[in-house]
């Protein structure tokens, strides 16, 4: 009991929770809208939609040690590309990652660079939406808008709630990315120590494994309550086909 | 404005969004190829340059000798296939049971399937090690195939969100010809998650591709390694490699890419599964 005792005396172990729902409040949200939005933009009917498709889904495939390193090399405050585009209309370019008011900003920018997975469950699902729904919607004078909010949204509210489960449980499992960009150290100013990094510190470098494993249980159980409370709520706003 | 010209402006409209995207998301890769042609001395110049020049092919041919690549290859993709093979098999049949059979448990038995996936992979990494070693299957490629023919929950989850789209009536109907419950399965439900057990098939075939913590732990002796363990043997004392290591990067990314551009179609577009469309 005196690792619940001593962790609720850390700094640290408050701050890497802070961390860690400020990047799934602002991430798992705009994941879920810049998702939807991409698949339905993917499902259109025009040319060349393969290789569309398969671009959005390249961030994905590429190993993780060569996007790391491609990330810092694009937001290096002085020679990367973005601050170099910025500069060209004009804006002075923070310093992303080497500033505590951007750094979990850009992590979130980062992130969402790689929904192609989820693109592709969206897609998989839009592409089961019966074509007679949208005729008869047609039919009804539906326009772009209402046929959006009326047929595709509740039809696609299955997909959504696994997305919106896995972006929440991937989210507070955050650690690939942040652990390789700040090589575990959280920098600047601890705002990228997350709490599964700050969990894998304490077992693994410091062999605290009764402190990690307190921290691995109070993560299941946060991450558990929400995740019920997402099913109990689901009954209201998802719709399946099948019933 | 007559239907015609909205039409074309739309079209138009939708080709500009989709490059501007398109844009944003290809640069890893257009990097990535870019930095693999490059000599050491261009990949940190500052402004970076996109162009290699010159253009050195040879970081190819002498990345492939570096490592035993065409082994390790072998090896990346017998583990892959082996596993991915292992979850078609296992995870449709477990989120089928989960979204259409009424058994006692049921209930329970599916929130330990998510309460799984909500504990981080770094929390479960000793005690799955330590039951791996007393079956004395460490140093194999056992423990990267075998899991998963007793079922990912992830994929058990995706697979029970479209199942549950099934309608009952259909189950219903071939009840009443007389199907027993696993050729209802087997002949009716899988055919028609076909996409979606096609989705799982590729999110595993690239997971286990790129693995690279799996093989990390489990592939003790070089001989039986895979091609993401490879990559790290560019990073020596001496120095990193990067120009091979991005090489390799791309040899490895390259089979995915074309295995996504040809099946994308099957399994996204018009595929019928819901036995509602078409």
């Amino acid at each position: 009991m005196n690792n619940y005792r001593d962790l609720f005396h850390d700094p640290l172990f408050w701050k890497s929770i802070y961390n860690t729902i400020y990047f799934t409040i602002f991430f798992v949200p705009l994941s879920i809208f810049f998702g939807v939005a991409l698949a339905m933009m993917l499902n259109m009917k025009v040319k060349g939609m393969a290789i569309f498709r398969t671009i959005f889904f390249l961030p994905t495939l590429v190993p993780q040690v060569a996007l790391a390193v491609l990330w810092m090399w694009l937001l290096h405050p002085n020679f990367g590309l973005v601050n170099g585009l910025l500069a060209n209309i004009g804006i002075d370019g923070p310093s992303w990652l080497g500033g505590e008011s951007w750094s979990k900003p850009s992590l979130i920018l980062m992130s969402l660079w790689g929904i192609g997975q989820a693109v592709v469950i969206y897609l998989a699902g839009l592409g089961d939406i019966p074509d007679e729904y949208y005729e008869a919607a047609q039919i009804d004078g539906a326009n772009w808008f209402q046929k959006t909010r009326k047929v595709t949204l509740p039809l696609l509210t299955p997909v959504i709630f696994y997305n919106l489960v896995m972006g929440m449980i991937g989210a507070f499992q955050q650690f690939t990315l942040p652990y390789t960009l700040t090589k575990g150290q959280g920098t600047p100013a601890n705002s990228m120590t997350f709490y599964v990094m700050y969990l894998y510190e304490n077992g693994f470098r410091y062999f605290k494994m009764g402190y990690a494993s307190a921290m691995a249980w109070i993560l299941f159980i946060i991450v558990m309550a929400l995740t019920g409370i997402i099913f109990i709520t689901s009954k209201r706003w998802v719709h399946y086909q099948g019933k | 404005m007559n239907p015609i010209a909205i039409k074309r402006i739309n079209r138009a409209l939708a080709y500009l969004c989709l490059i501007v995207a398109s844009a944003f998301f290809i640069t890893p890769f257009i990097w990535l190829l870019s930095t693999s042609l490059k000599p050491l001395t261009q990949i940190f110049t500052f402004p970076p340059e996109w162009i290699p020049h010159p253009i050195l092919w040879s970081n190819y041919s002498r990345a492939v000798e570096y490592i035993p690549f065409w082994t390790y290859l072998k090896n990346t993709a017998i583990i892959t296939i082996a596993s991915t093979l292992g979850v078609i098999i296992s995870c449709p049949l477990v989120a089928y049971s989960f979204a259409k059979l009424e058994y006692r448990g049921r209930g329970i038995l599916f929130f330990v399937t998510l309460a799984v996936m909500m504990i981080p992979g770094q929390v479960t990494m000793i005690p799955l090690f330590l039951l791996f070693t007393k079956l004395g299957w460490v140093g194999t490629s056992l423990p990267l195939i075998v899991p998963q023919f007793f079922g990912v929950p992830i994929y058990i989850f995706l697979l029970r969100q479209f199942f549950m789209g099934l309608p009952d009536a259909l189950r219903e109907a071939a009840r009443l010809d007389g199907a027993s419950e696993f050729r209802i399965y087997l002949q009716i439900m899988f055919p028609l998650a076909k996409s979606a057990v096609l989705a799982v098939a590729l999110f595993q075939f690239m997971g286990s591709w790129t693995d690279f913590m799996g093989p990390l732990l489990y592939l003790t002796n070089e001989p039986s390694y895979t091609v993401s363990l490879g990559l790290q043997q560019f990073q020596s004392q001496k120095g990193s490699e990067w120009g091979l290591l991005m090489a390799v990067s791309t040899l490895m990314t390259l089979p995915i890419i074309v295995l996504f551009f040809f099946l994308q179609k099957t399994f996204i577009s018009g595929i019928t599964f819901s036995g509602i469309k078409g």
